[in-house]
């Protein structure tokens, strides 16, 4: 299919993404008993955030003010990267992986910047406490997608996820139950959830990603939740192109099941936040290195054939 | 394919317990390893009535038995979780999974006269094998180290099992009373040491030497 | 013209000798001295670069031979696509840090600087003749006078203790390295009867177990000078204590020349055995991530930079650890993606720890201190400084759009298609591979933002940094140049791949047709990642209008940090390098060993407290100092010989002489 009908992913991915923070709040709410906030909460969120002004700190210079663009203008980029529904995505091509790994890499270096330039002692906890999980969750991340790669002979994202049909499937469970695990963990490191950091906390000594940005105001602070929230897109859209093979129905009916399931997986974010408490910090090493158990599981799977 | 999947719970089963300090999970885990090891015989298909039998009377020694021994000794000692190991758990993790690596590249080139039922089996009961021993030189509890003996027998029969011949009966019911009789001398043992020092520590005993 | 281009790039080279000679004879005259240093130094390197473009373009070889009267010596001068590329990196660093340390030189207020510039003048032009001579003899004469040389700058400040301390670990690691290297030409020699080059290709039927020999030895012998582990001891003891051009000269370049000897040998060795390629990807492996590691404990600046030369060192081992695999397994994509992607890093790897050292040495002036934790918030008054350091750092964490990114895109391309075609010896040296860039990947990403952030974020945590200015303009062009160079490469990348044909081609033994019809797929996918990076800046540039479209309605105003309501915030209660990276040493504190010093909180309203974190070298502590110590004690058992007492000396001397005559009669 030509190019025209590939840009309703990442146009899907931008108007849905803050549906799913509102929906992991609302699992959250169910679980305890309240009513919640409304599902498009986010997009109210975002819309006021655009119209307020905005507080810069006098220690920052320009690398906080850039540190909010940098990031929205990498996802926005990696966003056409990523195939929903098993279709090809708006640009591939072989290595597309690295590209989309380390750019994730270039929101994070600026991220950390940003917050160390606030020159705040609750930054810099945070900030090194994200170099240290994301340095741990790289390898894990790198030879999962190595390891699915592998399996189907293909260099390039939108490629693999192509050839995760039914026939694949069925031949490589082992492999792609592994890899589906990896990932799982990695979308809860990455995007700062329960049991490695959790969102609702208001103490700054806990916070990991919430405090990097807790300078931010008025639109900067738009953006971010604005990339926080594709960035939950991206890796739910990866873990449902993994887990969920193509049963060759064709495009539309594809799309609409990888939608499908990429809402059912912030569902399950939503239960796992409520079911887990969080994780004691100097344990979430150990949580990453079983992403990193995982994927080197599924490589050995994947070379003993 | 359902081998497949038993042979990944129990790689991550072993997993579990390299790097666990809970006791009441090492037992567990020695459970739930006896009833993959019993369905195991039965699972490629041939539904021998001797089998049949076998399996039962394996998971009712190794999933039944033996936990529940090791369960009433667990809660004579009030004990509950692992002193400090000659290894850390995060290296024994490490090491566990250098072990993996390592027994996947001996069976590719060990040379069987049968091919087992699946390429998964040979590889996870080396694995098997080894977690038993690791726990055995490495952990201080004398609890676990009869666990790590349990766990080595284990990984030799996964071995014998997959080897598609007729195995004696006789020969295999010998060999679970053996394991049976050690189990429960080794139990009362632990007791009385503990009884005794008031703690189950076996680097704390060689001091009995001098 | 061209048909003598290599005397050309001959006249360039004695003219940065002359150039390094004038200024010891102007040794008076400050500002003279320095130019005419300087000036030789800028000229000889255009002059010796334009013979080298051409070569590398053409891949042709241009060589010229004049006998010698030392036996099996020649001067024996031939530049090929190999050292025409190593030619272009030490030029292109040669002129920058040469402009750069004109302007810094001056700083050193009481000292004679004709030394410095002198020898840093020799040193460039010894290492030019060390990747262009083509005799074994003549080679090691080169490496030695490059050895020298970068001693008596590395020296430079002998009035410090550790200085000396530190030229003396250079010196003798340096000569250990070499010792290795003589016993390989030697052997060497004996196979081809001749000390040249040329015959050492042309050696056939070499029997394998005396080119492994051969390999290991070269491996040793030039992994000293490069730095791989665990013989970089020296890396992080001489950087550090030279002048700050030439530590971006000698982490640019000179730890280059080992890797360049690396792969002459190569060249020398055909149909290279696996484990030769397994050897390789373990030591590379090994070496970037202890580089990395140690990089990540350190609080001097200088001292941390050093250590990512180690790993980005290990980083092109593993690349060429690829390209030797791929030879061997006869496909010839993973040999020009793995020797591609180590040449490209050499290149990048120049330029942007070029770049970072300079900014270093900017920095050490400005504030008057090499610790980390002292600095901060530089990047107010030090704008153009701050904006260049971020470049360097950025690209050497290999974030794209810059050059890091491409040089490690080939090497992971080159490893997923070692790991695609399934065959256990591929696959196996393609996840260590994958899983080593990764974790090093991270790990610099870390050490990096910790620099960064520490050193010009934020607000100055000591006197050192209040009121801190811009260096000159002299100090910064250089700065900017090198800076536009990592930008470049990263958006232009598949021309520059499409550049570096022959080079491949001679490294990996292919016809250079071959390989460009291999490198055009992989070009035609570097302009898309170019095309990738283009999209990213419209993004940026979009964003950047759109948030002032925003902000133009509301109000903007300026306030202090949150503070969480404490009364007194203080500029010392900010982070600091050793509590950033403390998670990140904590998780691998079985390698790294670093060690603690505190005085704890004693009183309910405590006064003081310190606390104090070093990480000495592991490799020198539990390697070489055993060694060492069992040497001086075995040694010791011979202190008797040593009396002094002259007449027995020379009873000595002449009972060797009567030994030796008996001897030869018989």
């Amino acid at each position: 299919m030509n190019m025209s009908i590939r840009i309703v992913q990442p146009i899907l991915a931008l108007i849905l993404s803050p549906l799913l923070l509102g929906i992991i709040n609302r699992t959250k709410a169910f679980f305890a008993g309240r009513k919640g906030q409304p599902l498009l909460q986010t997009y109210f969120d975002l819309w006021k955030l655009v119209h307020k002004g905005v507080v810069y700190s006098k220690t920052t210079g320009w690398v906080f003010r850039a540190g909010p663009i940098i990031n929205l203008s990498a996802i926005l980029l990696i966003t056409l990267f990523i195939p929903l529904g098993h279709s090809k995505a708006v640009i591939f091509f072989d290595g597309d992986i690295f590209l989309v790994i380390y750019l994730f890499a270039l929101i994070r270096f600026f991220t950390i910047l940003a917050a160390l330039d606030t020159g705040s002692s609750f930054e810099g906890m945070g900030a090194s406490r994200e170099a240290q999980f994301s340095a741990l969750t790289e390898p894990a991340l790198f030879l999962a997608l190595a390891a699915i790669a592998c399996g189907t002979g293909k260099l390039s994202l939108s490629e693999i996820l192509v050839s995760v049909t039914s026939r694949f499937w069925l031949a490589n469970i082992s492999i792609i139950l592994f890899v589906a695990a990896t990932l799982i963990i990695v979308l809860l490191t990455e995007n700062a959830r329960i049991p490695v950091d959790d969102p609702n906390t208001h103490l700054e000594l806990t916070m990991i990603h919430e405090v990097m940005v807790l300078d931010s105001s008025g639109p900067d602070f738009a953006f971010i939740v604005f990339a926080s929230a594709l960035k939950l897109w991206i890796f739910a859209a990866l873990f449902a192109g993994v887990l969920i093979p193509d049963i060759g129905f064709g495009f539309w009916p594809n799309l609409a099941i990888c939608v499908l399931a990429v809402l059912c997986v912030s569902v399950v974010v939503g239960i796992i936040e409520s079911c887990i408490a969080r994780l004691k910090l100097l344990f979430v090493p150990h949580f990453i290195f079983i992403a990193t158990i995982f994927a080197v599981l599924a490589i050995v799977f994947v070379l003993r054939k | 394919m359902l081998i497949e999947f038993m042979m990944i719970f129990l790689t991550l089963v072993n997993l579990i317990i390299l790097s666990t300090s809970r006791l009441s999970t090492c037992i567990k885990v020695i459970a739930f390893q006896g009833i993959i090891l019993g369905i195991l015989p039965v699972a490629e298909g041939h539904f021998d009535i001797q089998l049949v039998i076998f399996s039962i009377i394996a998971i009712s020694v190794k999933a039944i038995l033996f936990p529940s021994m090791l369960l009433r000794t667990l809660s004579q000692l009030n004990i509950h979780r692992e002193k400090k190991p000659y290894v850390g758990y995060g290296m024994s993790l490490l090491i566990g999974l250098g072990a993996i690596v390592l027994s996947w590249w001996i069976s590719k080139n060990l040379p069987l006269t049968v091919a087992p039922a699946s390429s998964a089996v040979l590889p996870v009961s080396i694995f098997t094998s080894f977690v038993g021993l690791y726990l055995i030189i490495t952990r201080k509890m004398a609890l676990t180290q009869v666990i790590g003996y349990l766990i080595f027998e284990n990984g030799i029969y996964m071995f014998g099992v997959i080897l598609p011949q007729k195995q004696p009966l006789l020969v295999e019911l010998a060999v679970l009373l053996d394991a049976f009789v050690a189990v429960f001398v080794m139990g009362i043992t632990i007791f009385h040491i503990s009884r005794e020092f008031d703690h189950i520590e076996t680097d704390q005993l060689s001091t009995l030497r001098s | 013209m061209f048909y003598c281009s290599i005397k050309i790039f001959l006249v360039g080279v004695f003219l940065i000798f002359f150039g390094g000679a004038l200024s010891l004879l102007f040794w008076r005259k400050k500002k003279l001295s320095i130019l005419a240093g300087t000036f030789g130094a800028v000229l000889g390197s255009i002059l010796g670069l334009a013979p080298a473009i051409k070569v590398l373009l053409s891949g042709g070889k241009e060589s010229l031979y004049l006998a010698w009267s030392i036996p099996f010596g020649a001067f024996f001068v031939e530049i090929d696509a190999i050292s025409a590329f190593f030619l272009l990196c030490i030029f292109i660093l040669s002129i920058i840090t040469a402009i750069y340390g004109s302007r810094y030189l001056l700083e050193y207020k009481d000292k004679s600087l004709a030394k410095a510039i002198f020898f840093f003048n020799v040193l460039i032009s010894s290492m030019a003749m060390v990747v262009v001579s083509a005799n074994g003899m003549f080679f090691l004469i080169c490496w030695e006078i490059m050895s020298i040389a970068s001693f008596f700058l590395v020296t430079f400040e002998d009035e410090h203790k550790h200085v000396r301390q530190a030229g003396i670990v250079y010196l003798i690691a340096t000569h250990i390295g070499t010792a290795f290297l003589l016993v390989m030409f030697i052997l060497l020699g004996r196979e081809s009867n001749s000390l040249d080059f040329d015959k050492f290709t042309a050696i056939k039927l070499l029997p394998a177990s005396m080119a492994s020999i051969i390999f290991i030895l070269s491996l040793v012998g030039f992994g000293t000078k490069a730095g791989l582990v665990p013989f970089h001891i020296w890396l992080p003891e001489a950087h550090p204590a030279a002048p700050s051009h030439v530590s971006a000269l000698m982490s640019g370049v000179m730890i280059k020349t080992g890797i360049y000897g690396i792969i002459r040998v190569l060249t020398f060795l055909p149909n290279p055995p696996l484990w030769w390629g397994w050897l390789l990807i373990i030591v590379g492996a090994v070496s970037g991530v202890i580089g990395v590691l140690f990089a990540l404990a350190q609080h001097d600046i200088k001292r941390l930079l050093a250590y990512h030369s180690v790993e980005n060192i290990g980083i092109i081992t593993m690349g060429l650890g690829l390209g030797v695999v791929g030879i061997n397994s006869g496909s010839q994509i993973l040999a020009i993606l793995g020797f591609g992607g180590a040449i490209l890093h050499i290149l990048n790897h120049a330029l942007f720890k070029g770049l970072l050292f300079l900014g270093a040495g900017s920095v050490v002036t400005a504030a008057g201190t090499r610790e980390i934790d002292e600095l901060g918030g530089l990047g107010k008054n030090m704008f153009v400084t701050s904006v260049t350091f971020l470049i360097g750092a950025v690209a050497i964490c290999g974030i794209p759009p810059l050059n890091g990114f491409i040089s490690e895109f080939l090497i992971y391309t080159g490893s997923f298609r070692g790991l695609i075609t399934k065959q256990l010896d591929l696959a196996t040296v393609s996840i260590i591979i994958i899983g080593s860039l990764a974790l090093i990947g991270g790990l610099a990403l870390a050490c990096f933002t910790k620099v960064y952030g520490i050193v010009f974020l934020g607000e100055p945590r000591s006197k050192h940094s209040v009121n801190v200015q811009e260096s000159s303009k002299i100090m910064l062009v250089p700065m900017i140049i090198l800076a536009a160079l990592c930008v470049f490469i990263g958006l232009f990348s598949s021309f520059i791949l499409k550049i570096l044909n022959h080079c491949i081609a001679e490294i990996a033994g292919i016809g250079p047709d071959v390989v460009s019809s291999q490198i055009l797929p992989l070009s035609n996918i570097l302009t898309k990642v170019s095309f990738a990076a283009f999209c990213l800046f419209v993004a940026i540039a979009v964003l950047l209008f759109i948030r002032k479209k925003m902000l133009s309605a509301e109000k903007v105003s300026i306030a202090p940090t949150w503070d969480c309501g404490y009364a007194k915030p203080d500029a010392r209660m900010q982070y600091t390098a050793s509590s950033f990276a403390q998670p990140l040493v904590d998780s691998f504190k079985m390698i790294l060993r670093t060690r603690k010093i505190t005085e704890p909180i004693k009183d309910l309203f405590p006064v003081e407290g310190q606390f104090e974190s070093s990480t000495p070298e592991v490799s020198r502590d539990y390697l070489f100092k055993p060694i060492f110590k069992g040497i001086y004690m075995l040694l010791d058992r011979l202190r008797w010989l040593q009396h002094g007492n002259i007449q027995l000396y020379i009873l000595y001397i002449a009972l060797t002489l009567i030994a030796l005559i008996i001897w030869k009669i018989r």
